[in-house]
């Protein structure tokens, strides 16, 4: 029997040994667990679908994002595919042996601008790979912390033992004249010629070791894949096709099993939702711009997904082995999602505030298995003291202040004339102004100013006064479900009597739960406005244009909720601008703004007393850092009382002070004092 | 029914509370509308020494060993007798641990009207008024006596203590306990509180922080104004109830009654509880960013400032005042 | 164990409160009535009590606005009887009429403890607890912040000023009147109160007479002269802290 024959053989029964593994082990770590799931609705609207499938996995879109590793990971990527072609002929030119030891795949395995593809390409990939290793090892960078190292290393040096030793075939056949394209592979020719030296026999002895190594790391490669962080390589495609293409700002509601609202097994989730806690790569890129990770809080975006994955797979093992019921599988299905798997602390830390969503190269949702096991955390009264208050403010008066309703507007009391009722009269702009804006004495001032700015511009509109209640935003994403319906409810009561054409509100918070989550009024949701939009609506109709053109320099904080959620970028931007401010940004700016921590509760939380620099005083400090830049613009009254009280914990009061982009329109109209009604 | 004026005399390890002295003086002004006398009812195990400056016109006082600490049963089956025998006028009890139980079983076991939180009396045309705070102070009432013997609980702030203190001790009439028998709530142990490391009630300088410090990090600024001044921190309920400061530096009617000199309310509200434990307090400055608190009402200055944006000035600028 | 916890409404002192026309009651225009905070612990007393042995807890209220939705909280919270008492005119309830008439209803109960607040905010006879306890026959001690049960009675750890704490050993039944539970209220998710909603009843117990004597006469209420307010000091934080520093050195203080 001749070797060829015993290579066909080998190759056909490590090939099927290989298969069986893989499919195997995608049926009981995957399948089984996704099956266990609750449905998901991610079908239809294929257009949308396809046109993601091309920006973020062909074109590999948001790994740039960081330009270096992306570079490299899209050569990686493009490689991969094109020269898995390759590694098909190497496998059916295997499995031909016993005929044809020199058999060539017919017309394909003969087309030369593909050898030269080819060849140019594994090049590229030994480069890019050479350079993530260097990353890798020596810079050894942050966001890698907790990932699995050395699995990644390991990896990347199958890589490029897969590209050498296709080299290395490649560059014997040209010696040994069995291949047809020599001349189209410039780099394997160069390889080849280190072994012209050799005899005939010993470059094919070379040759069919480079074989067997090239063949066996790629089938060693393909059945570790299920099980740690190279799964993406099978699930990112499927991941981004099937994505929830439900509006970010709107969260599904909340999900209940028997009475039980909120997620307490991991098998609660849905399995859309499973499939993300697969396909993170453990990249790191959503931790580095976290703004509790960054604060030290024990929340990672990726070891929440990477502790949501080993729980899923340890537990579906379990209860498929019920059956058996050692002592070990019963203490796996006895540990708690919510305490022991993920603690409390890590998943009171988030601020939704999407940066790790906005980063994920691979459009994974960290946010809604948070705020479904909130909400977990919340029916079993799991609240700590100071949020426990707030809710209960709310519930009762409609404001997480415990000031009563009639107080909303005092702010209000002495603008004269009197600001309208839009619960009695017809307005074009229904302003909801928001708990902060109405109830925090940092913002009264603010808010009167822009009263008397809309007035000035001559904006027919009014005020819900005590009719408005809270949002309910930040309610919903602490996981409280049932007050959050209750505060619609209360709000639509009042909404659906008033006659109005725009809702307009400096709160970007409100901005989104009117915008993507309220209740549609059957001709869909009324248009809702940021003040910012709207100035930039006036301004650009020349409906408002400014005497005075300020010129200092300033930095503007994308909030989370505008920028991120929402997408108004530019609109501030242009405000900014026209009153004839310079803008310098900040480096973390635009959708990689840095939360300012008050979001998704937070601020009606305890602050952790061990917390070295909080998200608020991290971020001023960026801007303080911008060589001649005095003013800070926020355009969120949460924004504004996290940073005024950053700029003074920093001890930055001489350097830099936090102004609401209103007060630069105001003191680009020149609002005198007496304009403005005390 | 006389037309005395009974007041049940409150005393804890061997000292009389506060409030009796605020009741005898009620009790006299009571009295001269009634002529009747002031009558202090003392109870207790050779506790006859506590008499001493009780500005009564006579005391009753009963021994027995059942009485030396105050239990609800013991004190009530023995208050039963007397006052069912004696039918007085008024009875006057005080809004706290002890008087207030006491007063509404007696009302409910004796069929008397009971009128509580009484702060003031008066009378028109012969006639005995109650004047009586309910709603955390917000709202008063005012009503007459009927005519019947009535029991009435007190709290301080109508009438000063110095006014029901004597420097000649009352006259004392022994009266025999009823049997104390088969008393249904027994006293198993005092549990002391924490050890003080200051007594905040002989302080003369007092910081004293409410919910408006935010945080218990923020106590450590308070602590340093208090160092700057020679003063010491203490506290309203709610910052005790965190446990940011021990119970010995709780100010208010579950804490400590104060007599400070200065008297600087840093974040806090004004509840009648606290404002309780303060009214003897010379002067008082209140800081708080809210212009409708109570504590605007008792305090001598204020600043309508958030004590967080004011508190690093202040340390700083006396820092530099004292190093000049 | 039998645990029964009385429960009032009572004015919540956030809103302004006002008095009406007759000039002896509360404007009820403007009125919000929230459970009285006192009670509000006395049934997570009552809860903590029943996960730590086997009780059974009742709650009884006066039918008041508002009444339901406090009831089936805490019937979200472990309660499992809610009784309501129907037939109380709210306007002329003095606490001596209300505990004659839950005297009545809870007598048939046989309590072992009967917890409430040890005081409301419009308390004017009395706090109803010690009535109640007497008109039941019970033995009551207040200002209580901490309850053991052990066989037939309870250890209840009462408090006096100061911070000293009296330990009181009481015979069952008993009544105590609650300062403090031995841990906050917990909250109760609203989606947790409105499933109970769909699934607790709430007894309606209709008071067949109700014995008035106990009221008081009452010729006036009113809102208290705010008397010399205090002398205000302007400014930011630099001109306020220079005024302090001056009126430091005035007491004599710096």
């Amino acid at each position: 029997m001749s070797y060829y024959t015993i290579k066909t053989v080998l190759v056909l029964f490590t090939l099927f040994i290989a298969g069986i593994i893989f499919f195997k082990r995608i049926y009981d770590y995957l399948i089984v667990n996704l099956r266990r799931g609750q449905p998901s609705n991610v079908t239809g609207q294929w257009g949308e679908r396809i046109k993601l499938f091309i920006v973020y996995v062909l074109a590999q879109f948001r790994l740039f994002r960081y330009r270096k590793p992306g570079l490299a990971h899209f050569f990686i990527f493009w490689g991969f595919l094109i020269l898995s072609l390759t590694i098909l002929f190497a496998i059916v030119e295997g499995i031909a042996a016993f005929s044809d030891p020199d058999y060539i795949v017919p017309v394909i395995g003969s087309i030369g601008p593909l050898a030269l593809l080819q060849d140019i390409l594994a090049v590229i990939v030994i480069i890019a790979v050479l350079y993530d290793l260097y990353v890798r090892l020596a810079e050894d960078p942050e966001r890698y912390t907790g990932s699995h190292k050395r699995e990644g290393v390991r990896v990347l040096i199958y890589i490029l033992l897969i590209m050498i030793t296709l080299l290395v075939m490649n560059g014997i056949r040209i010696n040994l004249r069995v291949d047809p394209n020599a001349g189209w592979r410039p780099i394997s020719s160069v390889v080849g010629r280190l072994f012209v030296g050799m005899e005939e026999t010993t470059q094919i002895i070379v040759e069919e070791s480079a074989y067997w190594v090239h063949l066996l790391i790629v089938l060693i490669f393909l059945i570790e894949l299920p099980q740690g962080k190279h799964f993406h390589v099978v699930t990112s495609a499927f991941a981004v096709f099937l994505r929830d293409l439900e509006p970010r700002g709107g969260l599904h509601s909340a999900p209940e099993f028997n009475g039980d609202v909120g997620v307490s097994k991991v098998e609660q989730f849905r399995w859309r939702q499973m499939l993300d806690f697969y396909t993170c790569t453990e990249c790191g890129r959503c931790q580095d711009y976290c703004p509790a990770y960054a604060s030290e809080l024990p929340l990672s975006p990726k070891l929440l997904m990477m502790d949501l994955r080993d729980h899923l797979k340890e537990r579906g093992e379990a209860l498929t082995k019920e059956s058996t019921n050692t002592s070990t599988h019963q203490s796996i299905l006895e540990k708690e999602l919510v305490g022991d798997v993920i603690t409390y602390q890590t998943l009171w830390a988030c601020t939704t505030c999407y940066a790790c969503d906005q980063e994920c190269p691979l459009l994974i949702d960290h946010i809604s298995p948070i705020v479904d096991m909130r909400r977990h955390l919340v029916m079993e009264g799991r609240v700590d003291a100071e949020l426990q208050d707030a809710l209960a403010n709310l519930a009762r008066y409609g404001n997480s202040f415990g000031k009563s309703a009639r107080a909303r507007a005092r702010w209000a009391r002495k603008i004269k004339p009197k600001i309208k009722d839009a619960r009695s009269e017809t307005v074009q702009y229904l302003w909801f102004v928001g708990d902060y804006a109405s109830f925090s004495s940092t913002l009264t001032d603010v808010t009167k100013l822009t009263a008397n700015i809309f007035r000035k511009i001559g904006l027919d509109f009014g005020i819900l006064y005590d009719g408005e209640n809270q949002s309910g935003n930040d309610v919903r994403r602490v996981g409280e479900e049932g007050l959050f319906e209750m505060l619609v409810e209360n709000n639509m009561a009042v909404l659906s009597k008033c006659n109005y054409e725009t809702i307009v509100t400096t709160d970007p918070h409100t901005y989104n739960t009117l915008k993507n989550e309220y209740p549609t009024n059957g001709n869909g949701r009324p248009p809702v406005l940021h003040y910012t939009e709207l100035l930039d609506e006036l301004i650009t109709s020349n409906h408002l244009s400014f005497n005075k053109k300020l010129n200092y320099k300033v930095t503007y904080h994308d909030p989370c909720y505008l920028g991120r959620y929402n997408d108004v970028y530019e609109a501030p931007r242009r405000v900014i601008e026209a009153t004839g401010c310079q803008l310098v940004e900040m480096p973390r700016h635009g959708d990689r703004t840095f939360c300012c921590g008050a979001g998704g509760g937070r601020i009606w939380m305890e602050d952790n007393p061990d917390v070295q620099e909080r998200p608020a005083e991290n971020r001023i400090r960026e801007a303080a850092a911008l060589p001649d830049v005095s003013t800070f613009v926020v355009t969120c009254p949460k924004d504004l009382v996290m940073f005024k009280d950053a700029v003074k914990t920093t001890g930055l009061e001489e350097k830099i002070v936090v102004k609401d982009i209103i007060e630069l329109v105001g003191e680009a109209l020149e609002l005198i004092d007496s304009e403005i009604t005390e | 029914m006389n037309q005395d004026i009974y007041v049940v005399i409150e005393h804890l390890r061997n000292q009389v509370s506060d409030i009796s002295f605020v009741m005898l003086a009620a009790a006299h002004a009571l009295t001269k509308e009634t002529n009747g006398s002031v009558v202090g009812l003392l109870l207790g195990e050779n506790n006859q020494d506590l008499v001493k400056n009780l500005a009564a016109d006579r005391v009753i006082y009963i021994d027995h060993p059942a009485l030396a600490e105050f239990t609800s049963d013991a004190y009530i089956n023995t208050l039963e007798n007397l006052i069912n025998d004696n039918q007085p006028r008024v009875a006057l009890f005080g809004n706290t641990s002890i008087g207030a139980e006491i007063a509404s079983v007696l009302s409910a076991r004796l069929d008397l009207p009971l009128i509580s939180s009484c702060i003031n009396f008066d009378s028109n045309a012969g006639e005995l008024l109650y004047i009586s705070q309910i709603c955390g102070g917000k709202i008063m009432i005012e009503g007459g006596f009927l005519e019947t013997t009535t029991l009435a609980t007190m709290i301080p702030g109508g009438y000063k203590p110095e006014q029901g203190q004597s420097k000649e001790a009352p006259e004392i009439t022994i009266v025999t306990a009823p049997e104390l028998k088969d008393l249904r709530v027994t006293l198993a142990q005092y549990i002391e509180p924490e050890v003080e490391d200051v007594d905040i009630s002989r302080e003369p300088i007092l910081i004293s922080v409410g919910r408006g410090i935010q945080n218990e990090d923020n106590i450590e600024l308070a602590e340093e104004l208090a160092e700057l001044l020679g003063g010491v921190v203490c506290a309203s309920r709610p910052i005790v109830d965190q446990g940011w400061l021990p119970t010995s530096r709780m100010v208010g009617k579950s804490g400590k009654t104060v007599k400070a000199k200065l008297y600087l309310a840093m974040g806090i509200s004004g509840a009648p509880e606290h404002i309780e434990g303060i009214t003897d307090c010379k002067t008082i400055i209140a800081i708080n960013t809210d212009p409708t608190a109570p504590i605007f009402d008792v305090a001598n200055y204020g600043a309508e400032i958030d004590v967080l944006d004011l508190v690093e000035v202040l340390i700083e600028e006396i820092e530099e005042v004292k190093g000049e | 164990m039998n645990i029964v916890v009385l429960v009032k409404l009572v004015p919540d002192l956030v809103e302004e409160l006002s008095i009406d026309a007759s000039g002896i009651k509360l404007d009820d225009s403007w009125l919000r009535l929230i459970i009285n905070e006192f009670d509000d612990h006395a049934i997570e007393q009552a809860i903590l009590l029943k996960e730590q042995s086997d009780a059974q807890v009742t709650i009884i209220a006066p039918d008041i606005e508002g009444v339901d939705d406090v009831l089936f909280t805490a019937s979200a919270k472990g309660a499992d009887r809610l009784i309501k008492l129907t037939g109380i005119d709210e306007g002329e309830i003095n606490n001596h009429a209300l505990g004659r008439a839950v005297a009545n209803e809870i007598k048939d109960l046989q309590p072992d403890l009967l917890l409430t607040g040890v005081q409301a905010n419009d308390d004017l006879d009395g706090p109803v607890g010690p009535l109640l306890a007497e008109f039941l026959g019970l033995p009551y001690v207040g200002y209580i912040s901490g309850v053991k049960v052990d066989n037939n009675k309870v250890v209840a750890r009462k408090e006096y000023p100061g911070g000293l704490i009296a330990e009181m050993e009481v015979t069952l039944p008993a009544a105590l009147g609650i300062q403090a539970a031995e841990q906050p209220p917990r909250y109760v998710a609203v989606s947790k109160v409105r499933q109970t909603m769909k699934t607790a009843t709430i007894e309606e117990k209709s008071v067949s007479e109700l014995d008035p004597s106990g009221s008081l006469s009452i010729s006036k209420m009113y809102q208290p002269e705010v008397g010399e307010r205090a002398t205000m000091i302007d400014g930011d934080e630099e001109e306020i802290t220079a005024q302090l520093i001056e009126l430091f050195q005035e007491l004599g203080v710096m």
